[in-house]
């Protein structure tokens, strides 16, 4: 039998680098195929070529045997092929059903549309709201809005990117069912991910990607996500180091921490406490946007809280702007690397000055003491193997790892009492990563304490000495990482905090 | 003083007619930001409708020609801003100024023959038996055609923006272009559009003013209203309806300081020894604009939820 | 194929070369626009670009209309960095004028050194003072700077006609809307005999090296420059939005303010109600021309200023329109915004293979 999507040799290049070389793999009727790869292995490019948003330099697609070259996301619609996005195209301040609306090619007149909305959102175990803003949902609901979205339509091949690095193991369970069900009837799924357990379970056939190319075929049920990660890693991954862990003195402590949520669609934090000691690491684990932002805004002090609520070393500064606590010893890095932890169209050793200044006394009367600012920008570049032709480039000119390895280390190397990294390594390649998470185990090692806020369950395991869940504003209280399993966790982000694993287990059961 | 010169009947008849320009070059200014782009060059869009409008109606004899001239004068002087802000990428801010101070130039170099001349007559229409009703007649139906025009026009955008699956892409540009561009909607050609639709709306108020409300050419004679029009959509929070409440709020201030200054409100405040002068009255509309921007924007929350999130931000297509 | 892609360095030559290239296409497309209005545009762009060059009097003039231009345009350039947008310097510089005309006029009878810094303080005040309306505005109820500012535009120019036909009016001026003539020591002393350059050049010049000090070496020309490029990483940083709102309107409306009063305290001499003339638009252009950097406005503030010399001689001579001139420095900042581009993107070939 033919299959549904045949890739033959199609290349893409960006001045630079080379995206996609020779890719050739099928897409059979009815199965659900994996596209595996670490970040930039070429998945996403390929994927956007599939759905008509990117044309393929080189190369032919066919699809059920015929010709398929889509000029745009219209066309490839119209052929039956349907895209969720790992960053969803949803518009917040617009209805469920007016989202929906925009992806189809010839939408039915608005009841009619909400009440098909309905009949299949419950028919696929999603039920949704037609007449709710999308801005008001989690975002767990929003993939749902864009899958109903491509069912509507009913596709022939559904393409779902990274889809569940934002639910919680439940909804992974759920979506699962909805994924499978669908596969049932007919439609073939191409489903990106580098979560090997996931593929395991659901994929009947994985092509895996490296460098731009096809470097593996397999069957995942036949594999161990070791064999698997070594065909996408190109070498064995190494275990993870067990730190010992010397607990010293409470460096950082929270007690009730709230936030009101700024604007129309953001999260509140409640209540939240914990105490941090000096030379433990804390990862705190949860689905974006339950409040992991507002936690680092909080603690880096761009937004304020009552002076009692943030202790460092006894000394209450909540109500304290960035510098102070900068000042005080407590350092942040944030999630988004452009834009927010550095000035893209900046030079890196202004970038160095925005946080080193106080701290290094990088300013005299006001003046910047630019040999000191130069200083201590190479000394950034060099211990953390920064990538970059010299200390001028424009920070966005770095690639996301180098400039993720910059942002980390300018806090590092200011010797910090107590480092926040949010998302420390999202998006970053392999080898950054090891390299970031190191150094962060260095730090504490060397006495200070570490928060992670990670949306990375491997990550957090890998490296936390305690572990604590942030879902819907609220923080489970942290308890030792060691022992946690995958299940406990999972109910903790489900925001049942107060479940111990042993009855969680039986529950499961 | 003698208030009982203001005629309630007139006033009103007066402000709906200076509100009319308002209108036209708000409720076009409502659509470009609803696309996402902020376009600041209203008064210079307004200033080379009012002029394109003068010199076309004057020439031809005829108000109609004048109108469309208007529009055709507005939307052609938009396309510049519109090939600098979606092509050339530059500042929307900086842009629209630029917009502002050429239009003003650009306007007083074509209207030089034109100063100190009447534009011919623009007849209002007569509906029978309504028209001729005592108070209601005087009140709704005994204006031009393109008042009731610019009125139709704050319906058909409103029909426009929430009924039609145009107006949901044109919303969901100015909303999210990255997520519109990422379903094949095509962000630039959308944007072009509407901002060609403001500039035709600025436009045409900006013919009414030089063919109706005042009527002549006179230099700099648009004085601001270009810049009330970007605060009453401010005001409407971005909705067609209040564009119109919007519009007549401001034509009511300027018609009311009008009647105020001519009732011998200023002598009467003379002899009670306050030092009342003229150009005091003449800030009003200015500073109810300013005092109406204050009372809308405090309240962040309901500001926010209509203000399209992609405003003034520039779009480029990655990969 | 070509494609646009952002540079990964900022080009010194290409920050240098993009206003000469506007100035170049400016000439070509005010040439056009000569031609079509039926002037010789070899003729008219050397009336108004070559010919003031070369007279001692258009020279000195050139620098008193250099004067406002440069020292509103480097005021504004700062809030223009850090994405605050005073629109309404026409207006700030009216108030300074009113303040140190008010101060002059107090004192109309009394003579002294200190009525001069006196005024110019006045005039500092009045201004920053007015700018601190949208300022506060802004900072505590989020209103639009842009439109508020603006608006005070027109509420100034108001107050000016209420001034200068009220309580300022010259008592034996027979109810013309004009001052009195300040005395000596309230007016600006002359640098250069037999001209009308006044110390406030001086001062623009001086202001000119202060502003690059501030920008280049100084935390708050870096937390300007922050602010305007990311305004999240700004916040990280720890800059105080509210605070450099603030500060930015303030130096904008003060240096506005001190250009009025020098306007009225130098070549006018009285507070008239022509004072504003347009200074405080034309220094935005003055203010992108110089890409906001304080030498390139103090180049561009000339060029702008050698529009407005040449100008007059050409409407003069030639017949030239004066609102051509206004039109010709419209499209100078639309060249300059176009060529803008080519700052921050290069064009790049992409190469498709053959077929």
């Amino acid at each position: 039998m033919k299959p549904l999507l045949a890739i033959d040799g199609v290349s893409k290049s960006y001045p630079g680098v080379k995206a996609n070389a020779d890719v050739r793999f099928n897409v059979d009727f009815g199965e659900i195929h994996a596209l595996l790869g670490e970040n930039g292995a070429g998945k996403s490019t390929l994927v956007k070529m599939i759905y008509g948003l990117v044309r393929p330099d080189e190369g032919t697609m066919r699809l059920a045997g015929d010709d398929y070259a889509p000029a745009g996301p219209v066309a490839a619609r119209a052929q039956g092929v349907a895209m969720v996005f790992q960053h969803f195209s949803l518009f917040e301040a617009l209805t469920v059903a007016e989202n929906i609306a925009l992806g189809m090619a010839d939408p039915p007149p608005r009841r009619a549309l909400s009440q098909q909305i309905r009949e299949i959102s419950t028919e696929y175990g999603l039920p949704l709201e037609p007449e709710r803003l999308v801005g008001d949902l989690s975002v767990g609901t929003r993939q749902r809005v864009e899958i109903v979205r491509c069912l509507l339509q009913s596709p022939r091949l559904l393409i779902m990117d990274e889809p569940t690095s934002v639910l919680t193991p439940q909804e992974v369970e759920q979506l699962f069912g909805t994924l499978r069900k669908l596969r049932k009837e007919g439609v073939s799924i191409l489903y990106i991910s580098h979560k090997l357990d996931e593929i395991r379970q659901l994929c009947d056939h994985a092509t895996i990607l490296r460098g731009g190319r096809v470097v593996a075929t397999c069957t995942p049920a036949q594999e161990t996500a070791r064999s698997i990660a070594g065909m996408m890693i190109g070498q064995d991954l190494a275990a993870p180091s067990q730190r010992s862990f010397q607990p010293g003195d409470v460096a950082l402590s929270l007690r009730g921490l709230s936030l009101p949520s700024e604007g129309t669609f953001g999260v509140a934090l409640r209540d939240i406490s914990f105490d941090l000691r000096a030379g433990e690491i804390l990862g705190i684990a949860g689905v974006a946007g339950n409040g992991q932002d507002e936690l680092l805004l909080a603690l880096s002090g761009e937004r304020r809280v009552a002076r009692g609520m943030i202790r460092l070393n006894g000394r209450a500064i909540g109500d304290r702007g960035p510098n102070t606590r900068r000042r005080a010893g407590l350092l942040a890095a944030p999630e988004e690397r452009l834009g927010h932890a550095a000035a893209p169209a900046m030079s890196l050793w202004e970038n160095a000055f925005l946080t080193g200044r106080v701290r290094l006394i990088l300013a005299g009367g006001g003046f910047l003491r630019k040999a000191m600012i130069q200083g201590f920008t190479k000394r950034v570049v060099g211990d953390f193997d920064v990538r970059t032709p010299g200390i001028e480039t424009r920070a966005g000119a770095l690639s996301g790892g180098n400039l993720q390895k910059f942002v980390i280390g300018r806090e590092v190397l200011q010797s910090p009492a107590v480092l926040v990294v949010n998302q420390p390594t999202w998006g970053v390649d392999a080898r950054a990563a090891a390299q970031i998470r190191a150094s962060l185990q260095d730090l504490a090692s060397a006495g200070a304490g570490v928060i992670v806020i990670s949306q990375d369950l491997d990550e957090l395991m890998e490296i936390s000495d305690a572990f604590s869940v942030l879902a819907n504003g609220r923080l489970s209280p942290p308890r030792p990482a060691l022992g946690l399993d995958i299940e406990a966790i999972g109910r903790m982000m489900g925001g049942a905090f107060d479940v111990e694993p042993a009855e969680a287990a039986r529950a499961s059961a | 003083m003698d208030l009982s010169t203001i005629d309630p009947v007139a006033l009103f008849a007066g402000l709906v007619v200076a509100a009319t320009p308002l209108l036209f070059a708000a409720i076009g200014e409502l659509v470009v930001e609803k696309s996402g782009v902020l376009n600041l060059g209203v008064e210079g869009m307004m200033i080379i409708g009012a002029v394109c409008g003068f010199a076309a109606a004057s020439n031809s004899g005829s108000p109609v020609v004048g109108f469309l001239a208007g529009a055709a004068g507005g939307a052609a002087i938009s396309m510049i801003f519109a090939v600098l802000v979606l092509v050339f990428l530059s500042n929307q801010v900086a842009t629209g100024l630029a917009l502002t101070l050429f239009g003003l130039g650009l306007a007083a170099l074509i209207g030089q023959p034109y100063t100190g001349i009447k534009p011919p007559d623009f007849e209002e229409v007569h509906v029978p038996v309504l028209s001729d009703l005592p108070v209601l007649g005087e009140l709704f139906f005994q204006y031009d055609l393109v008042l009731y025009f610019g009125v139709a026009v704050v319906a058909l955008v409103w029909l426009f923006l929430n009924r039609t699956r145009a107006g949901l892409v044109l919303r969901a540009v100015g909303e999210n272009h990255d997520a519109a561009h990422s379903l094949g909607y095509p962000v630039v050609l959308i944007r072009f559009a509407a901002i060609g639709f403001g500039g035709a709306c600025a436009g045409l108020g900006g013919a009414y003013l030089s063919l109706v409300r005042v009527p002549q050419w006179t230099e700099g004679m648009t004085a601001g209203a270009g810049w009330i029009a970007l605060a009453i959509v401010v005001f409407a929070t971005w909705k067609p309806w209040r564009v119109l409440l919007g519009a007549w709020l401001f034509g009511g201030v300027t018609i009311l300081q009008l009647n105020l200054q001519a009732s011998g409100f200023l002598s009467w405040l003379q002899s009670l020894g306050i030092p009342a002068q003229a150009q005091y009255l003449s800030m009003a509309p200015y500073l109810v604009t300013i005092l109406v921007l204050v009372l809308i924007s405090a309240d962040r929350t309901r500001a926010r939820l209509n203000a399209p999130a992609c405003l003034g931000r520039a779009f480029t297509a990655a990969g | 194929m070509l494609r646009l892609e952002p540079r990964p360095n900022s080009s010194a030559l290409v920050e240098m070369l993009t206003p000469v290239v506007a100035v170049a296409l400016t000439m070509l497309a005010g040439g056009i626009l000569f031609a079509v209005l039926g002037k010789d545009p070899i003729v008219a762009i050397d009336t108004i670009f070559i010919a003031p060059l070369f007279d001692p009097f258009s020279r000195s003039e050139l620098l008193i209309k250099a004067t406002p231009l440069i020292l509103i345009a480097l005021g504004l350039s700062f809030g223009f960095r850090a994405g605050i947008w005073n629109i309404g310097a026409e207006g700030q510089y009216v108030m300074g004028g009113i303040a140190g005309s008010a101060v002059a006029l107090a004192f109309w009878n009394v003579e002294g050194i200190w009525l001069l810094p006196l005024m110019a303080l006045a005039g500092i005040l009045g201004g920053a003072l007015w700018a601190m309306i949208p300022a506060i505005l802004k900072t505590r109820f989020n209103a639009n700077e842009i439109l508020v500012s603006l608006m005070l535009v027109y509420v100034a120019t108001l107050f000016l006609s209420a001034m200068v036909s009220g309580p300022l009016r010259d008592p034996q001026g027979f109810n013309f809307p004009q001052s009195r003539l300040f005395h000596d020591s309230a007016r600006l002393p002359l640098l250069l005999e037999n001209s009308r350059v006044h110390v406030g050049v001086l001062v623009a010049l001086l202001a000119v090296a202060v502003a690059q000090v501030l920008l280049t070496r100084h935390l708050f020309g870096f937390n300007v420059k922050l602010l305007g490029e990311a305004p999240r990483a700004a916040a990280f940083s720890g800059v105080s939005v509210k605070r450099m709102t603030v500060v930015c309107l303030a130096l904008s409306g003060g240096l506005a303010g001190l250009a009025g009063l020098f306007e009225v305290a130098g070549p006018v001499g009285q507070l008239q109600l022509s004072l504003p003339v347009g200074y405080g638009f034309t220094a935005i252009i003055v203010a992108f021309l110089g890409r906001l950097s304080p030498i390139g406005i103090l180049l561009a503030g000339l060029v702008m200023a050698l529009t407005y010399i040449g100008g007059e001689t050409a409407q003069f001579a030639l017949g030239i329109p004066k609102a051509a001139i206004s039109v010709f420095q419209g499209l100078f900042l639309f060249f300059l915004l176009a060529a803008d581009l080519m700052t921050r993107y290069r064009i790049a070939r992409i190469r498709r293979e053959a077929r």
